[in-house]
């Protein structure tokens, strides 16, 4: 059952639920994040519109600062705003920023310490029509593995807004990850979000202490394949499977501690990512419970292959990435607890 | 600025000579290193440091302060000699130079050594960042100015140039960029790994002021720099002709010395060189 105490969206399930992109999110975090801090700007290179800048450079002309189709120069002029005082994001499709400008992201915002937070717009195969070409699918991989940055991956338009203006008051590189389609809105204003924590969104049954249900496997998601987790683990609980599920909205810091503690109860683990599990949350996880709570895992997501055009729902379908694959997926994680 | 009298010339040769030789000790004692563009910016690198530069060594984080960004990092020597004698760490601390645990690393890092703006090291990168800083000076209506040094080998870059166009398209007039023309990168002559002329004219297209120097004339440095601060709708650039490994004999004009390390006998060499220009600077100035 979801999980009462994330109190998410009573009507997720329904067929008219509520969607938004997680872009839109980042652009009304961004102009709440001006508002309340006026050393936050704006850089963008060329795309104002579809990274949702457009409200923060309409509401602050003054702080909007437009690069053209230039990615390392917006990081580098960014990383000399950031020594500055300034607070600056820089948004563009993840698979040029931070993917042309990751040296530049390196030397002069990580390694330099500047307070940038990058934003990557129209991650993973959803962006759909466009093709492997802007289909960021590594994004995280390279975040993920750069000293001192942080790297959110927010599951929807409430969490993106939430996340956004975490990022403005945390001193420091952070990594932002969003999505161009409309996917389901799962949380909800009240919803718990402390960076670096990971949050169960999904819990096997009622009960507490020695009347606690017992979970069988763990889902841990990040992004918008949230939803399609906890659509799996609807199915698995009808199935008298116990379930539960992470959102794992900040794939570092990772959450390793709760990580580890629900994968010892469930015994068995499933990562959800629109990324390559090379590197990305599947990674990350393995390299986790390797240390803590080496379990079982099946991994949904890139394995290690472009994607291609399509429609979103179709590419999601042929990357095995729909809450079927993913509860074959933990069928097939808890037959392998089963013949350890 | 004070004025450029007879004997503040004299004390700018004698130090500029004192951070050539410590620049040659720094490199043979550290087994390697950058030299030929350490030596041919000593004199720009003192004139910004003991001349222009409105600074306080003793408070490096003075959000007042001019800022030095310095892109091509590899000629990190010179800037940590410049440093040092300015008053912003122990001199001794030069001996330092590239070992393990050393706050003098390799190519420059922000954060660990007080005077340093930026990280770098990569080139191309140094004159956006420049242009950030500049551009947060406009937001803060700050009145300090932003110097970039830079070479020409970097001018290869990308990124370089989106930030010409960039602070062009901003009229950056608080930014002046200052460019170590010495005609040398790692594989030979710029004009024959990837010629660069009409190097002043391309500035100029991207709406940049444009002045020319000898870069080791401290009259020329100072007056260039001042010019620069009067033009109020352009960046400006300045194009510094220098001669690499300047104020040695054997190592002058010879790309070889980019990166090169000494054998054995010829940092000794170079440092008698630079002890007779120093006799040199004094009787010249008697």
């Amino acid at each position: 059952m979801l999980n009462p105490d994330a109190k998410l969206n009573p009507h997720l399930f329904d067929d008219d639920a509520a969607q938004a992109p997680t872009r839109d999110g980042y652009g009304t975090g961004l102009v709440a994040a001006g508002e309340a801090d006026p050393n936050v700007v704006a850089l963008c290179a060329d795309l104002t519109e579809s990274t949702r800048v457009d409200a923060f450079a309409k509401k602050f002309p003054e702080r909007f600062i437009e690069l053209g189709v230039a990615e390392q120069n917006m990081a580098t002029v960014a990383a000399g705003l950031g020594v500055s005082g300034k607070i600056p994001f820089i948004s563009s499709y993840a698979t040029f920023s931070p993917g042309r400008n990751w040296e530049q992201i390196r030397t002069t915002i990580a390694y330099n310490d500047a307070n940038v937070k990058v934003a990557g717009h129209h991650a993973g195969i959803s962006v759909g029509p466009d093709g492997a070409t802007h289909q960021a699918t590594e994004d995280i991989a390279l975040m993920r593995a750069m000293p001192n940055m942080k790297v959110f991956v927010p599951c929807d338009a409430i969490e993106a807004h939430k996340a956004t203006r975490a990022a403005a008051h945390i001193y420091g590189p952070i990594y932002l990850r969003f999505q161009r389609e409309k996917t389901p809105v799962i949380t909800t204003e009240d919803t718990p979000y402390v960076p670096g924590k990971a949050e169960v969104f999904w819990v096997p049954g009622k009960g507490t202490g020695a009347r606690a249900p017992k979970s069988d496997v763990l889902i841990v998601a990040c992004g918008a394949l949230v939803y399609n987790a906890l659509h799996a683990a609807r199915e698995l609980e009808e199935a008298k499977v116990g379930v539960t599920v992470l959102n794992m909205h900040s794939v570092k810091p990772l959450d390793e501690r709760k990580l580890a503690d629900l994968a010892k109860k469930a015994g068995a683990v499933v990562t959800v990512e629109e990324h390559q599990i090379l590197g990305g949350l599947g990674g990350a996880v393995a390299e986790a419970l390797a240390r803590h709570a080496p379990v079982p895992i099946e991994f949904i997501g890139m394995h290690d292959t472009f994607g291609e055009s399509g429609s979103p729902d179709e590419l999601i379908v042929r990357y095995g990435m729909t809450s079927k694959d993913i509860v074959a997926a933990a069928r097939r994680a808890i037959r392998r607890k089963k013949l350890l | 600025m004070e004025s450029l009298t007879e004997k503040k010339l004299e004390s700018l040769a004698l130090m500029a000579t004192r951070l050539r030789e410590d620049v040659i000790r720094m490199v043979s004692r550290a087994g390697s290193g950058h030299i030929a563009g350490s030596l041919d910016m000593a004199d720009i690198f003192t004139a910004m440091y003991f001349h222009i530069l409105n600074h306080d060594p003793k408070h490096p984080d003075w959000p007042d302060r001019d800022r030095l960004v310095l892109s091509n990092g590899h000629i990190c020597p010179i800037q940590y000699a410049a440093l040092a004698h300015a008053g912003y760490f122990p001199v001794k601390e030069l001996d330092t130079l590239r070992k393990l645990g050393t706050r003098l690393q390799g190519h420059p890092h922000r954060g660990v050594l007080p005077g340093v703006e930026t990280t770098s090291g990569p080139l191309g990168s140094g004159l956006s960042q420049a242009a950030g800083i500049a551009l947060a000076a406009r937001l803060d209506k700050k009145k300090h100015r932003v110097y970039c040094l830079t070479s020409d080998g970097e001018h290869n870059e990308g990124n370089y140039w989106e930030a010409v166009m960039f602070a062009g398209r901003n009229r950056l007039s608080n930014l002046t960029a200052i460019v170590d023309r010495n005609n040398i990168q790692i594989d030979g002559f710029t004009e024959e790994v990837m010629p660069l002329e009409p190097f002043a004219d391309k500035y100029r297209a991207f709406n940049w002021y444009v002045l020319e120097i000898d870069g080791h004339n401290f009259e020329e440095i100072v007056a260039a720099v001042a010019e620069a601060k009067a033009i109020h709708e352009q960046p400006t650039v300045i194009v510094a002709h220098t001669i690499p490994g300047k104020g040695v004999d054997f190592m002058e004009n010879d790309y070889l010395w980019h990166s090169k390390p000494f054998k054995p006998g010829e940092a000794e060499h170079a440092l008698a060189e630079l002890r007779t220009l120093r006799g040199k600077i004094k009787s010249e100035h008697q």
